[in-house]
């Protein structure tokens, strides 16, 4: 599968910033396709995970209210040169990770 | 005949349940801590009950909600929530319009206590964001007019 994630992560006075946007569709379920009327099924993350090292950073439960392509930002204690790994999970089971390095 | 019957009925019956078997794994590996119920809660009280135990939070301006005034499409509203409150457990998105108001839950394990993310807006309505903070929920709100929904449609 392509690669879905792609990952900054930034360090300034040991603090990590990391900057993700996951190329996603996010189907909330409630949606109607508009020429059949019928309900286009639910397709979204549900778990992501980012990692630093062997540390969990972040543990999130999304639902189908995240727009689609989701982008994440978030901050923690690290310094330039660390890993940080993120990987997600849908509601149909696919899954994708991505590891970079800290600038 | 019969040996044709037979083999089209014995595959049958092993798709079914290669299908049983692939539906009840993965999701029992993968959704061991997916709070669906929460996401599925059509209020906003529910949703937090179900996801933190209670639905009972006390405001805070400690929390502060990036978010802008006027959301000109609500399928796309940048979001971002920072908090000053020491000892941030988790924090927790909502628009309180939607159908199914819980929009993540973020379990900051070793991260700071900023979040930031996209979220989809039904339509005009309170962004709240709920702090656990050493087992006491915090939240701050604030309202965001969406001129297009983006949720159903």
């Amino acid at each position: 599968m392509k690669k879905t994630i792609k990952l900054r992560a930034k360090a300034k006075n040991g603090v990590v910033t990391v900057k993700a946007l996951i190329s996603h569709p996010m189907e909330t379920g409630l949606r109607k396709n508009k020429k059949t009327g019928k309900l286009i099924p639910a397709h979204h993350i549900q778990q992501l995970v980012a990692r630093s090292g062997d540390k969990t950073v972040l543990q999130a439960a999304l639902g189908g209210a995240v727009s689609k392509n989701p982008y994440l930002s978030f901050r923690f204690a690290g310094n330039k040169g660390d890993t940080v790994t993120l990987s997600w999970v849908d509601n149909l089971g696919q899954s994708d990770e991505v590891t970079g390095s800290v600038k | 005949m019969n040996r044709r019957t037979l083999l089209k009925s014995s595959l049958a019956a092993g798709a079914v349940t290669l299908a049983a078997t692939a539906g009840l794994l993965a999701p029992g590996r993968v959704l061991a801590a997916y709070p669906s119920a929460a996401f599925a809660a059509k209020d906003s009280a529910g949703a937090l009950s179900t996801a933190m135990g209670s639905p009972e939070y006390s405001l805070s301006d400690e929390i502060s909600i990036k978010a802008p005034d006027i959301a000109e499409n609500g399928s796309v509203v940048p979001v971002t929530v920072s908090s000053a409150i020491s000892g941030v457990e988790s924090i927790s998105i909502l628009s309180e319009a939607n159908a199914n108001p819980l929009v993540a839950v973020f379990a900051l394990s070793a991260a700071e206590p900023y979040i930031s993310t996209r979220i989809k807006m039904g339509k005009t309505g309170n962004v709240v964001a709920v702090v656990k903070a050493a087992g006491k929920l915090y939240a701050s709100k604030k309202e965001v007019k969406v001129t297009i929904g983006g949720c159903g449609g």
